[in-house]
């Protein structure tokens, strides 16, 4: 549904030519949900805005539906623009005009009667719950229901293509999951494309299909949500993805942690489970076989798509010489180990 | 009563002086400021010469003092009017003095949008008209209607200094009676009434501005 081919974006500066984007090629499906995750900075907003050529690439080729807009006269790259929506971090609603104003916009651009605007405009109020805020103004509204007006405006042209720029970034936790939902099930109920970006790793977690990684103006990688997760393949997407599960160290484990292993002490470790080993009953395993008491001190574990991971921090209280065998038996079952410190034995955490 | 009578229909000279260059002002001040906005370099309609240009004309207009600018278009009042002398001739130099202003203000209202409003009604398919006529003038309309109660308050002291030269209204009335008959109480009572304008513009301004922003609030 959306072909980026060989797309390069070059500013001119004052210090000469920067390349924001450098040969992006992306094929996002029909009805699939596409994220793009980058740091700030990375070139999101450019590449978001280079699909419906809000910035004009320097070189390559964007094909919405079979179309490359990139060939099309002002007029036509217009009434192509009609069929993609787009939302924005911050809304982008017009002040002046009430909740039923802002919606009825696009299809006052597009020439629309006063009854065909009514006519549309009432179940998307429906489906984005914005029924009795018809007649409020943006001022009157929050942050959450300002982006779901900005839905039902985007989705009043009856796009097939869905653009979110950051949609979640000035929203809270709580908000920012109800507008993803609302996401997927437009999605689902209008069979809609959306091609999202964001520097959020659990927007992505919780409501993409596919995801690609943008570094520095480059697509460094691509693929299937739950595979992404559990097989990175590129340093940034493991960085992306521990920062999602890590948590910082509570400051009672941290405070006793001494760097090098001294007598009578016990080592704290971090384990990572990404590859399908959060579901197998390992720890009960090594506490068993190598007879050594585990206390669980911190846990995380991710459902994604239909894949599980989980992150863990154990303290290991036992024989010595039985520790090291312990923690060789987790890395030969796929357990990432990392040893985070030692904590002295009558200390108790 | 004789001075009361004067008094009132210099009054209403004043308010037909203000009111029609403030409409002819707005008239061609208003697409000027449009056109001073949308020209600007990376603007919906970027044309840096053009923007050049419609700059330059408006600073040379607003720098010529309004007592010299009204000399130097007796011959177009004349043509516009038929005659130079009068309280529809000054209505041509009034306008003219603040066409430029209004431009500006306009051009500062605009200004002040979002631009990402902008960039939201591009993506829906919008052409410049359709930003300008249902993005930008709404949503720039409180910041204009206060550059409008600016002029108009401008327009009203101006139109006292075309009383000066055979313009009429109140500035008139105070030169002939306040200040060469000596006559103290006219010139005071008029000073009174200019008062009373300039209050009751700045009133209804910054009621017509509450008024559209409390239905947005």
């Amino acid at each position: 549904m959306i072909r980026l081919e060989h797309i390069y974006k070059n500013y001119m500066t004052a210090r000469g030519s920067v390349t924001a984007l450098r040969d992006i090629n992306i094929h996002v499906n029909s009805g699939e949900i596409f994220g793009i995750i980058g740091k700030s900075g990375a070139g999101k907003s450019t590449l978001i805005r280079c699909v419906n050529l809000l910035e004009r690439p320097s070189s390559g080729e964007v094909i919405i539906a079979g179309e490359a807009l990139t060939a099309l006269s002002a007029a036509k790259l217009r009434a192509a623009r009609r069929k993609m929506g787009m939302i924005f971090q911050h809304f982008n609603l017009l002040s002046s005009r009430n909740v039923y104003g802002n919606i009825a916009l696009p299809l006052e651009l597009a020439g629309c009667t006063k009854k065909q605007i009514a006519d549309t405009i009432t179940p998307l109020l429906e489906l984005t719950d914005l029924t009795d805020k018809k007649t409020a103004y943006p001022a009157q509204l929050s942050g959450g229901q300002k982006q779901r007006v900005a839905i039902a405006r985007a989705l009043a042209s009856k796009p097939q293509v869905l653009l979110s720029d950051e949609a979640t970034s000035a929203l809270d936790p709580e908000t920012t999951l109800t507008i993803l939902q609302l996401l997927k099930n437009i999605r689902d109920t209008l069979n809609l494309t959306i091609l999202l970006i964001t520097h959020e790793m659990s927007v992505i977690k919780s409501s993409c299909d596919r995801v690609a990684i943008l570094q520095e103006g480059e697509l460094i990688e691509e693929n299937e949500v739950g595979e992404f997760f559990t097989h990175p393949q590129t340093d940034i997407a493991k960085h992306f993805i521990t920062s999602s599960v890590l948590q910082h160290l509570p400051a009672a484990i941290e405070r006793p942690l001494l760097v090098t292993e001294q007598p009578h002490t016990h080592p704290i470790l971090r384990l990572w489970f990404l590859q399908g080993t959060a579901t197998q009953p390992i720890i009960s395993e090594i506490s068993q076989q190598f007879n050594l008491h585990i206390n669980i001190l911190q846990a995380n574990v991710e459902y994604i798509k239909n894949h599980v991971m989980g992150m863990m921090i154990v303290a290991l209280r036992g024989e010595n010489v039985r520790i090291q065998p312990a923690i060789q038996y987790l890395k030969q079952n796929n357990v990432q180990v990392e040893v985070i410190g030692y904590v002295p034995n009558d200390i108790a955490i | 009563m004789f001075q009361m009578t004067l008094l009132f229909n210099a009054t209403l000279e004043t308010i037909y002086m203000v009111f029609f260059s403030g409409v002819i002002a707005t008239l061609i001040g208003l697409p000027w400021g449009i056109a001073l906005y949308a020209s600007r370099k990376g603007h919906i309609f970027s044309q840096p010469m053009l923007y050049q240009i419609l700059a330059f004309i408006a600073n040379i207009v607003r720098s010529i003092p309004f007592i010299i600018l009204m000399i130097a278009v007796i011959p177009m009042t004349r043509i516009l009017v038929g005659s130079s002398i009068g309280t529809t001739a000054a209505i041509v130099p009034l306008s003219f003095c603040a066409m430029p202003f209004i431009a500006r203000v306009v051009e500062n209202a605009l200004l002040e949008v979002d631009a990402g409003l902008i960039e939201a009604a591009t993506a829906m398919g919008a052409n410049a008209w359709q930003i300008v006529c249902k993005v930008l003038i709404p949503e720039a309309l409180p910041g204009i209607i206060h550059g409008l109660t600016l002029t108009g308050i401008s327009l009203i002291g101006y139109s006292a200094m075309a009383g000066a030269v055979g313009g009429g209204g109140l500035g008139d009335l105070a030169i002939r009676y306040g200040y060469q008959r000596f006559d103290t109480s006219i010139m005071l009572i008029t000073i009174i009434v200019m008062i009373v304008l300039v209050q009751a513009m700045q009133l209804l301004g910054d009621k017509l501005v509450r008024w559209y922003a409390h239905s947005k609030q």
